[in-house]
């Protein structure tokens, strides 16, 4: 049924249809609402699960971690400086193959202190071996997150699912979502069943030391699994379209590309934004499209190529920048786009939740068409800056 | 698409107003996403409240600059900042107008000011001015359904009933002195 609520709460009752029976997690903005929720609902029965407070993220994912290995389906979130605290555990996670379920409210990381929205957050522990998923507005934050236990608990997958979330756009914002009931997750869902959990009737030993000669075959399996669920996060899309109606589970999505000359790139909720402007550039008879990239982790190289395939201009905005280099996705996108002859710049914008205006994306566009630029920052306060920064 | 930007003190119920205006519209099958400021306020700091709506999904994510309407909650945030700063031509104002403070708006925009804590204060005993601007935005605007409101405030009152129809009331006494002038 369709409600108009507030993001974390959408989130949170995904979760909760998810039937998570140990969620743990430690309150920092913009994720706490999700939080609240969760224990809300634990607290009134609604949710037959333990919610355990812990003393930080630290714990809180050491405690997933644990519950999960004892072959019961776990939920956390956080944000920003937790997952940070969380990060020692975060590889823990994927290297023990957990299929834990963790929503990312992304915010910018410190210093200087901000607790505004960006990406960077998630964008660090891309290299974690977990799956990266970004929504671009509440109902696909749902859908992401059932769909995303089912991809993640393949038996053959038993990966850990990320779903990212730009804090306060989505998690404070309130809007129309379409919400399952119970009997249609559970229908779509089954019980979590794991290959293998800490067992006392049959011991067995999980993170154990991996010495030279297997851990190289252990990093390589794990990334041989990530490769595998591209096909399996198609998979589990056509399933959850036939059982839910919706199409929001995919790798990528193309916005009016077929004939497009300039091609946006980018993640989360920004692309919203980016469609509105498509459309008014088109209006114009600007011949512009997007290409929303959902599963970031694994990266689905060849998605995008061929949606990129016809485009003469590719101007990706990351909202995240590996200092030193250029944003994350754009160096992704430029690799995948060598000797094809195309114009591929980089633009880094929104950091801190500096606002991302129609302005801001008519800016990328035209300097998309008209420059090759591998790191270019959008919005900058030239009076902010050093003199000879200001260039 | 249309948007609405509400100005208030941390504490005076913007955001709420934001959502029952939301719902509201949901009500009536029109799409809406309201958000708060982002980021963290004290309680008494000036605030924004945001609310965008379309017969089509809201994409953007934006803030707001140039809104078509504009709740003022509180009246003493003239004295600090110009509340109609980037408002487009025709546009509409609703103003709770308190004695003594005195309210220049500009001539291209259409103004409905009306004693709404003092209303909210014979109407309610408690000065929550939020449902009587909400009446006064529905009237004033023309974009929102009376009951489509009543109904909003009926789903957030829900486990207030001792509030409830007097919060009806209110949003009905908006409503009548809702006509811009």
């Amino acid at each position: 049924m369709k409600q108009f609520i507030e993001g974390s709460w959408a989130m949170a009752y995904a979760a909760k249809l998810c039937r998570p029976q140990v969620v743990s997690a430690y309150p920092i903005t913009p994720q706490t609402h999700i939080v609240e929720h969760m224990a809300e609902f634990v607290a009134s029965g609604e949710l037959a699960a333990e919610s355990v407070n812990v003393e930080s993220e630290h714990s809180a994912a050491s405690l997933v971690l644990g519950a999960q290995a004892t072959g019961v389906r776990t939920f956390t979130a956080t944000s920003s400086q937790g997952l940070f605290l969380m990060q020692e555990v975060v590889f823990n996670i994927a290297g023990m193959r957990l299929p834990v379920m963790m929503v990312c409210a992304n915010r910018a990381i410190s210093a200087p202190i901000n607790i505004w929205n960006d990406q960077q957050d998630s964008i660090a522990l891309r290299d974690a071996g977990w799956v990266q998923l970004y929504a671009e507005n509440n109902q696909e934050a749902l859908d992401l997150i059932i769909a995303g236990y089912k991809i993640g608990e393949n038996p053959k997958i038993m990966l850990p699912i990320m779903v990212c979330v730009d804090g306060f756009i989505l998690t404070h914002g309130m809007e129309t979502v379409d919400m399952p009931t119970q009997e249609e997750v559970d229908k779509f869902l089954p019980k979590y069943n794991p290959p293998y959990k800490l067992d006392v009737e049959n011991p067995m030993s999980l993170g154990l030391l991996g010495d030279p000669t297997v851990y190289l075959e252990n990093r390589y399996a794990l990334h041989k699994t990530l490769e595998e669920v591209i096909p399996e996060i198609n998979k589990v899309g056509a399933e959850y379209k036939k059982a839910f109606g919706r199409d929001s589970i995919r790798l990528v999505e193309e916005y009016k590309l077929d004939d497009a000359e300039i091609a946006l790139v980018a993640m989360g909720s920004v692309c919203g934004s980016i469609k509105d402007v498509v459309d008014q550039e088109r209006a114009k008879g600007a011949k512009v499209g997007m290409l929303k990239i959902v599963s970031y982790r694994p990266f689905p190289g060849e998605a995008i190529k061929k949606a990129l395939a016809k485009v003469s201009c590719v101007g990706i905005l990351d909202k995240n920048i590996s200092l030193g280099a250029a944003g994350a996705v754009y160096t992704e996108i430029n690799s995948l786009m060598a000797g094809q002859n195309k114009k591929v710049s980089g633009f880094v914008a929104g950091l801190g939740g500096r606002d991302i205006t129609p302005q801001t994306i008519q800016e990328i566009i035209k300097t998309t068409k008209n420059e090759v630029n591998a790191c270019k920052f959008i919005g900058l306060n030239k009076e902010l800056l050093w003199d000879e920064f200001r260039v | 698409m249309k948007e609405l930007k509400i100005f208030a003190r941390a504490g005076q119920g913007a955001i709420t107003t934001a959502a029952i205006l939301g719902e509201a519209f949901f009500h009536q099958k029109i799409y809406a996403y309201a958000f708060p400021n982002f980021g963290a306020a004290r309680m008494g700091a000036p605030m924004n409240a945001f609310l965008r709506y379309d017969n089509n999904p809201v994409r953007l994510r934006s803030q707001i600059y140039n809104p078509d309407s504009i709740i003022v909650v509180d009246p003493t945030l003239f004295k600090s900042q110009n509340c109609f700063a980037g408002m487009k031509d025709g546009s509409v104002a609703i103003i709770a107008i308190r004695e003594g403070i005195k309210v220049e708006a500009p001539k291209n925009i259409k103004v409905v000011s009306l004693p709404a804590e003092q209303i909210a204060m014979e109407i309610i005993g408690r000065p929550f001015s939020n449902t009587v601007l909400m009446g006064a935005f529905c009237k004033a605007t023309g974009d929102l359904k009376l009951e489509s409101l009543i109904e909003a405030v009926k789903i957030q009152f829900a486990d207030k009933p001792e509030v409830l129809d007097k919060n009806i009331q209110a949003v009905k006494k908006g409503f009548e002195l809702g006509a811009a002038s």
